[in-house]
């Protein structure tokens, strides 16, 4: 017979991604799973994807513009530029806060079936995808809104998407390990996301921090994302070196988050 | 030609200490162990004692055996004997802690009947989740969608959500998909014992079918010796991890039963319920072990703990012969009584007449409550050895193969 599975101490690193590789059809049927639920036990589900941006947009174009006074980064309106950055942030977010719950929450397959346990955090971060989608046809109607035309740049949107998608799915690679180890690793998320939308700048533009604290403040890998974004979409002004920066330590997460959850992985259907 | 499943030394232990016995940490235990361990001025010398004082628990210690192509092996044991941990290791779920296994062929693993159905999605949705949890590809589940649906008897609920579904429609559906795999290898867990008996039937005639006539390789684990000795033919028993004895079933089952009676002070093996009622001890003839000469009067007493349920309950006893299958039945429905069940703490008399013949035997007592719910089901829980005289000490000839005698009035008519 051709196929033949080795068991022992260690085995299933070395065809790590081959795994990954043959299982991918049951990736495809997971996310589509989530989706499909997702949109299905709430009629607000994708509701629920349309209005939390657009209002949290309202309030910091109101607070940010009119009562800070803080200046737009170049040409287009204020709500347009915050609604741009809420984009990829809110992808981070809720890919962040589903793909630490996903392996939790999937515990009876962990404990039952054989599979790459990348595949579960992976297809909740997609579903987080597929909420992005809906939100970048409100950004169409803002477009119309506003008479604003964007700018021919927004060809190299998806590359940004891409970049998006790696700080998400390496940030949450770690913290969903994490998360199965420490159980009350959960109640810090939330607050890490809090926190997150305050030092990335999506209520104001990256050109208020001061230049000499610029490449310091890239370290945060979603202020990269949020201006390739704008520069994309609105043709705001990109700084190029916290730009890399950004990317770099983007790139950094994802290793580290595949390097830990790897790790742990094998043990999860003894711990969880 | 060699085997299809080779198992070598396969070990897994888990290590248990004062702090590791929780299944997972907290980050809070985490943080203030580590303060603990900078601010006490505790050396290395108090920290090596705490390493030492983890002890190592085998749940499996090299085990080895071997599996030939259409082998149809059940795996025996007592709760904790390392069943499931070694199913969990031939599916991959966990990593042994040392050896090797070789297995040709596709594994597929039903360790649990309908392992992630999702309750929002329909039938037909959940066909194709759940086929691809266990492994099948879209071409394969939609080429075989129709036979499913047929086998599990449910056409007209198929884009109904299964949260809608009774328990026993949800659980065909989920047979059916398993039915249907077609691996090389299929490692069954005590699965079968969900569903109503006629259900039940079909499900181990289709696991038959899938091992006698299409030459698959089965292992499979269960409590119910009955349905082991239609399925299997070889069988492997664990005791403590270790393996204790592999070959026929005819030699291994009886082994198996005897050292289950044997266990004293075993915790009972709660097959169903347990939860709102609880049967705490069974006596025989006010004793354990008991001996009980034939057609002579056998007395059981069940205790209970009854918690917060006062309501009406029916209590069953069944006995299995050495071999272990069920013989004889007594039901309280038969003799049209239920027990009003009024104080927490509680025993219950049952008298009969004992019709077996010399042998050991063992029984298992349960409890519905008035709609035929298990209250609690424990399984194999006590045994008793039939002597080989009657009540009236003459001495019993072995029979023509019957199991049971009779207190029965001959005459000539005249």
């Amino acid at each position: 017979m051709a196929y033949e599975l080795i068991i022992e101490a260690g085995a299933s690193e070395k065809n790590y991604w081959k795994d990954l590789w043959r299982y991918r059809e049951l990736f495809y049927i997971l996310a589509w799973r989530d989706l499909k639920v997702r949109y299905k036990q709430t009629v607000m589900g994708a509701a629920w994807s349309i209005i939390r941006p657009v209002l949290t947009t309202i309030i910091f174009t109101f607070i940010f513009s009119r009562v800070a006074k803080l200046p737009a980064s170049g040409s287009a309106p204020y709500a347009l530029m915050v609604f741009v950055g809420m984009l990829p942030w809110q992808f981070f977010a809720n890919s962040l806060s589903e793909a630490s719950m996903s392996l939790i929450g999937n515990s009876n397959l962990i404990t039952k079936v054989y599979f790459p346990r990348m595949i579960i955090p992976a297809s909740s971060v997609i579903t987080s995808l597929v909420d992005l989608a809906i939100s970048m046809v409100i950004l169409v109607a803002m477009f119309f809104i506003y008479h604003f035309v964007p700018v021919i740049t927004i060809v190299f949107l998806p590359f940004f998407i891409l970049i998006a998608f790696i700080s998400a799915f390496g940030v949450g690679l770690y913290i969903t390990a994490l998360n199965v180890k420490y159980r009350d690793f959960r109640y810090i998320i939330p607050f890490i996301i809090q926190f997150g939308l305050y030092i990335t700048p999506v209520g104001f533009s990256s050109s208020v921090i001061p230049d000499r604290w610029r490449l310091v403040y890239a370290l945060n890998p979603m202020v990269g994302v949020v201006d390739g974004f704008r520069w994309c979409i609105l043709g705001s002004p990109l700084n190029l070196p916290s730009f890399l920066i950004s990317i770099v330590i983007s790139l950094l997460f994802l290793w580290l988050g595949i390097w830990y959850f790897r790790k742990t992985e094998k043990s999860f259907a003894d711990n969880i | 030609m060699s085997s299809i499943i080779e198992v070598e030394n396969i070990s897994k232990q888990f290590i248990i200490g004062h702090e590791a016995n929780e299944r997972y940490t907290t980050l809070r235990d985490e943080i203030s162990k580590r303060a603990k361990d900078f601010f006490s001025f505790s050396n290395r010398e108090t920290r090596r004692k705490q390493h030492a004082s983890k002890e190592i628990f085998f749940a499996l210690k090299d085990v080895s055996f071997r599996i030939e192509q259409g082998d149809r092996l059940g795996i025996i044991g007592r709760n904790g004997a390392g069943k499931s941990t070694l199913l969990k290791i031939l599916s991959r779920i966990t990593e042994p802690s040392s050896g090797k296994i070789k297995i040709k062929g596709r594994v597929a693993s039903l360790l649990e009947v309908g392992t992630g159905f999702h309750p929002e999605l329909t039938g037909r949705e959940n066909i194709f989740l759940n086929g691809a949890i266990l492994g099948m590809s879209r071409t394969e589940i939609r080429r075989k969608f129709d036979e499913i649906v047929a086998f599990a008897d449910i056409e007209k609920f198929l884009d109904t959500p299964v949260k809608r579904y009774s328990s026993g429609m949800y659980v065909r559906l989920a047979f059916a998909v398993a039915a249907h795999l077609e691996p090389e290898i299929l490692i069954v867990d005590e699965v079968l014992a969900v569903g109503d008996m006629e259900f039940q039937k079909k499900c181990i005639g289709k696991m038959e079918d899938v091992s006698k006539n299409e030459g698959r390789t089965v292992i499979f684990v269960s409590h119910n010796m009955g349905v082991i000795k239609t399925l299997c033919n070889n069988g492997i028993l664990l005791v403590n991890g270790l393996v204790s004895e592999i070959g026929s079933l005819d030699l291994i089952v009886p082994k198996y039963l005897n050292s289950s009676s044997e266990f004293r002070n075993v915790e009972y093996v709660h097959r169903e319920g347990g939860e709102i009622f609880k049967i705490t001890n069974v006596n025989i003839n006010e004793t354990k072990g008991a001996m009980v000469k034939m057609l002579s009067e056998i007395n059981f007493q069940i205790d209970f703990d009854a918690y917060n349920f006062r309501d009406d309950a029916e209590f069953f006893l069944l006995i299995y012969n050495n071999e272990g299958n069920c013989i004889q039945g007594t039901f309280q429905e038969d003799s049209f009584t239920l027990l009003k069940i009024r104080q927490q703490y509680g025993r219950v008399n049952l008298k009969m007449t004992n019709t077996l013949i010399p042998g050991k035997y063992l029984i298992s007592v349960g409890c519905f409550d008035k709609r035929r719910n298990f209250l609690d089901w424990i399984e194999y829980c006590e045994g008793f050895e039939v002597e080989g005289i009657y009540d009236d000490n003459r001495i019993y000839r072995k029979r023509l193969g019957a199991t049971l005698v009779n207190d029965s009035i001959w005459s000539l008519e005249k």
